[in-house]
């Protein structure tokens, strides 16, 4: 908490009681006796309502809400600015200006005054529905000022979920809090705000709402990496509607056959991104990367990294079983021309992968032949029965007992079966 | 029904016929055969107060659920609301009496009970709903702390650690405070509090005014518990994203315990023997009970996982033998002993033949791979290495998109045992889970970074290294069969909560100053005078009691660490333990998840 908001908390607080204890502090009878004048003419003036001790009084001019609130910022370096100034006189004001005074103004009336620079106090509003209508009335008057001293009241009075619901249908009362949290350095206040704000999105059930709404949240000084996500889930969103229209009207005309023989389970609207790319790579893998659905645009588009690509793009054509597409994923051209497998993620992780999409052992074995480790190649390729790559394996070793060993698991007369006595026998 | 409340040290029966008592005071009031309608919530919780037969002898003849409408018909003189004092719930009953058929004969008289509160703002929403005169009798019924087995107390208040740190709403540890009362009223006053943690210090300050004010309560029992322990559940938030690893701490992980109760697979449990009904297998889940009732529970209940197969492959072998016993029977006075014995010995077996299917299921889940490479990483994190780098397990669990819950609790568990990430580690993680899960979880992971389980590393400084060392959280030769220290519910990490109160038994915590400065909130001693006439002369070798209560909740294997400490031999303390909420790593990382979907109200 910065020091001018513990002062302007202050000031709001106990104005009346701060008049004298500004007073010069080296005379305690003129101080005592001023601040006795003080109160006295605060008597005269103020009905005898016990609850109204704390009074806000606002004589600063009004100002835009860009401002840099100067009528607070003022008032507390004044306040802190203990040396010479007295603000009892402030307190002792003519008694022109409280001739009108009266304890039982509308909230409207309030504002009014209040925009007449006239001291008022927001204390005797007491029901939530007051509270409301007291900002209602300030923001229709559009003096920022009178909206921040609302909002302020508001802010000590009222239990934060309710405060954070009621801005939620008030955008031109939230701007002026968040602007005001923002000045006073109040960031956790702000974050708590914004985050509420943000969360709303989930009661919208309309995407198109939803997704304008999403929009309004990405100008909220969230953090640089909190808007990031933000803005990256309505760049989401907006992509699924998209998409989300373009696929259900070929899914409906059944010229595809794509969507013909996999017909969409769910709508792809408001899935996370990974699955979005999975959907993607699923039903608009060829795509120019100029279009929306392609997944190389999500790629760009999110920054999505290699692995995470790989992972999703790999069990996407596996379930199609496209293993045309399995094998270009990993296949790398080099700058002679020559061809190269590599995977980010692995080439174990790949076999599990395809062999939970139950990939044939021709193209399994493929790929366990590229694991690297050997002792995980060889556990792999027993366990999905890639007879080939284990005898290989094998012999790379120069393993003679193993080779007898595995000659029980494979059928006699085999191919398999063959390839080990041939190895056998040059070996 | 409730003997095994009386089992332990501390007679807790007292304290459940204290809230029979109450329970039946009330039902009195209301004249006339009643229906009771219910907050689903707390059937649970009043079943371990009172059966339905209590609720019988007193004449209430139905029993509903809550929700909109019209109410049921039943010929009943009273209708009876069971409610939290919740606004949501308010609108419910309001609905209900507003469409009560005013015309029927006789009127229905309708009354409200609030657990374990009155709340002011509830019987203003049912005034300004026109319906608040409606109510005869509006009571409260402060079900605070509930016996669930003889050493054991829970307030089930699923949200306390949500709102003490979260919402700062600190209105359960107003509860927990009353409890307290509750229970030195019972017990006398507890001589001594110690306690670790802001709220801790909050609910001590809150006994101690509340002594003040009634100085009635003074009482003239003799205190049954010579120290309290206050415990944060923020002092340790390391300890319950652990997977338990004793028998009953994975049956929670697993299948989930609610108020002493489990629901598990039927496959398991199909009838054998039975002629009728044998071939179809039943759908419904099984569901049994577990406390210290249970003999064979109560022995194997707080082992690691790993030394029950043993016992139970022994108990089986006596429970054999016994059986066989009766072909050596010859004489009619050998057989009658026999027959007198068989129902003591059917009901060994069938508790044999449940423990040992429960087991098989647990075991096919921990010899699974995944679950040996989960406590591997965890097992790391806890001893401290690889703690500041981005960890490939978790990585690969949510590239296999893995539950949510259990990604959080890897990763807030990497961040406590580090003393919080390293902003890119954060980010990345963060970066990964919203791409994978969804970017409104942004509001969960805010959620656990406000509760300190998830945060950037501060200062550059990992304090984690140096309490672990002191406190010695990590035990590399960890007895699992036969053990000689607390480690070995988490076959190796000591719970910290459960060394603190260790170490304040002996030596004290002068010895650990430096390291209790390190843990979050202040620590601090009280003492409660006694009048002379109560002041306890301790026999020779006569044990000391405690009660730990954990604000905020409190795992299975941390119960289970502390009587291992009762247990011991030369430990000279025995300890009661309360809480807010029995929790585990996924209730509690659950319970502080947004709720992504809209509210049913």
């Amino acid at each position: 908490m910065s020091r001018a908001r513990a002062d302007e908390e202050e000031y709001w607080h106990s104005s009346k009681f701060r008049a004298f204890t500004f007073d010069d502090e080296d005379d305690e009878l003129s101080q005592l006796k001023e601040s006795k004048r003080a109160v006295n003419s605060l008597r005269d003036i103020v009905d005898d309502d016990d609850d109204d001790l704390e009074r806000v009084s606002w004589s600063g001019e009004p100002v835009g809400r860009r401002n840099k609130l100067p009528s607070f910022q003022s008032l507390s370096d004044a306040l802190t600015d203990t040396g010479g100034k007295s603000y009892a006189p402030e307190l002792r004001r003519p008694k022109a200006e409280y001739k009108d005074y009266s304890s039982d103004w509308s909230p409207k009336d309030t504002v009014r005054r209040m925009q007449r620079g006239k001291v008022c106090s927001l204390e005797r509003f007491r029901s939530l529905q007051d509270k409301l209508v007291l900002l209602d009335e300030a923001v229709a008057g559009h003096d920022g000022n009178v909206i921040t001293a609302v909002l302020i009241f508001l802010k000590r009075t009222l239990r934060r979920e309710i405060l954070f619901r009621e801005l939620e249908v008030r955008q031109v009362a939230l701007c002026h809090l968040i602007h005001f949290l923002r000045e006073t350095g109040e960031q956790k206040f702000l974050l708590d705000l914004l985050l509420s704000q943000y969360r709303e999105h989930l009661n919208i059930q309309d995407v198109e709402k939803r997704r304008e709404f999403l929009k309004s949240c990405i100008g909220l000084p969230f953090s640089a990496e909190d808007t990031s996500h933000i803005q990256d889930h309505y760049t989401l969103l907006e992509r699924q509607i998209i998409i989300e229209a373009n696929d259900r009207h070929l899914e409906m005309a059944g010229q595809s056959e794509l969507f013909r023989k996999y017909p969409r389970k769910a709508s792809i609207l408001n899935m996370p991104l990974v699955t979005t790319l999975f959907y993607s790579c699923f039903y608009h893998y060829t795509e120019a990367e100029g279009t929306f659905s392609s997944p190389s645009n999500l790629k760009k588009t999110f920054k999505i990294p290699d692995k995470q690509y790989v992972l999703t793009a790999l069990a996407a054509r596996a379930k199609l079983r496209a293993w045309g597409d399995v094998d270009a994923l990993f296949t790398t051209k080099n700058w002679l021309g020559y061809t190269k497998k590599k995977a980010p993620i692995g080439f174990h992780r790949v076999v599990e992968i395809l062999q939970r999409n139950s990939a044939p052992v021709q193209v399994l074995q493929e790929y366990v032949r590229l694991v690297e480790d050997v002792e995980t190649r060889l556990s792999l390729a027993t366990k999905y029965k890639c007879h080939d790559v284990v005898i290989e394996t094998y012999r790379d070793l120069k393993d003679r007992i193993q080779l007898i060993a595995y000659k029980s698991k494979v059928e006699r007369g085999s191919a398999e079966d063959e390839k080990i006595n041939s190895i056998l026998n040059n070996m | 029904m409730a003997a095994h409340l009386s089992s332990g040290r501390v007679n807790l029966t007292a304290l459940r016929e204290a809230g029979r008592r109450e329970l039946r005071e009330f039902l009195d009031k209301c004249a006339g055969s009643k229906a009771i309608v219910w907050d689903e919530y707390l059937t649970g919780p009043f079943g371990l107060i009172a059966q339905y037969s209590l609720l019988k002898e007193h004449e209430v003849e139905k029993m509903f659920t809550l929700k909109p409408g019209r109410l049921p018909p039943a010929d009943v003189k009273n209708i009876i609301f069971f409610v939290r004092p919740k606004l949501e719930l308010m609108d419910i009953i309001t609905d209900n009496v507003l469409r009560e058929d005013r015309g029927r004969s006789p009127q229905r008289d309708f009354h409200i009970l609030f657990v374990p509160r009155r709340s002011l703002l509830c019987e203003q929403w049912l005034k300004e709903q026109g319906v608040l005169g409606s109510f005869i009798h509006r009571e409260q019924y402060s079900l605070d702390l509930i016996p669930f087995d003889g050493d054991l107390l829970s307030m089930e208040s699923e949200s306390a650690f949500k709102e003490c740190y979260l919402e700062s709403d600190q209105t359960s540890l107003y509860h927990a405070a009353k409890g307290l009362m509750t229970l030195q009223a019972l017990y006398g006053t507890i001589p001594q509090i110690f306690g670790k943690g802001d709220c801790a210090r909050h609910v001590a300050n809150m006994m101690i005014r509340m002594k003040r004010e009634f100085p009635g309560s003074q009482n003239s029992i003799f205190p049954v518990f010579d120290t309290l322990l206050l415990l944060d559940r923020n002092v340790d938030l390391l300890t319950p994203l652990a997977t338990q690893l004793t028998y009953e701490g994975l049956i929670d992980e697993i299948y989930g315990i609610q108020n002493t109760y489990v629901k598990l697979p039927p496959e398991k449990f199909a009838p054998k023997k039975q002629g009728e009904g044998g071939k179809d297998l039943p759908t419904e889940p099984k569901k049994l009970q577990l406390n210290s009732a249970e003999e064979l529970y109560a022995e194997i209940r707080d082992k690691n996982f790993n030394a029950v197969g043993s016992v139970l492959s022994k108990k089986a072998k006596i429970i054999s033998a016994a059986f066989e016993e009766r072909h050596h029977a010859k004489t009619v006075g050998e057989i009658k002993q026999f027959v007198s014995q068989l129902p003591h010995m059917q009901a060994a077996r069938s508790s044999l033949a449940n423990h040992t299917s429960i087991a098989e299921l647990i075991k096919d889940i921990t010899t699974s791979e995944d679950f040996f490479d989960n406590l591997t990483v965890e097992q790391e994190f806890m001893s401290g290495i690889d703690t500041d780098k981005v960890n490939n397990y978790i990585e690969d669990c949510i590239a296999q998109k893995h539950p949510l819950i259990k990604i959080l609790r890897l990763v807030c568990l990497q961040s406590v045992c580090n003393s919080g990430l390293k902003q890119k580690v954060l980010d990345h993680y963060k970066r990964e889970i919203l791409q994978t899960y969804g970017y409104e979880h942004i509001l969960t992971l805010n959620n656990l970074e406000k509760a300190g389980l998830l945060k950037p590393q501060t200062g550059g400084r990992n304090n984690y290294p140096t309490i672990r060392k002191t406190l010695r959280l990590w035990m590399d030769d960890v007895n699992e069969q036969n053990p000689n220290d607390i480690s070995y519910v988490y076959s190796g990490y000591a719970p910290l909560s459960v060394r603190l109160a260790q170490l304040l038994a002996r030596p004290g915590w002068r010895s650990i100053e430096e390291v209790l400065k390190m843990l979050p909130g202040p620590h601090f001693e009280e003492r409660q005078q006694l009048p002379t006439g109560l002041q306890k002369k301790r026999q020779h070798g006569e044990n000391r009691v405690t009660l730990v209560f954990f604000l905020g909740g409190v795992t299975y294997a941390e119960i289970a660490a502390l009587r291992f400490l009762s247990q011991m031999e030369d430990g000279g303390t025995e300890y009661v333990i309360a809480t807010t909420k029995l929790i585990n790593g996924t209730t509690w990382i659950k319970s502080l998840m947004e709720k992504l979907e809209p509210a049913p109200f």
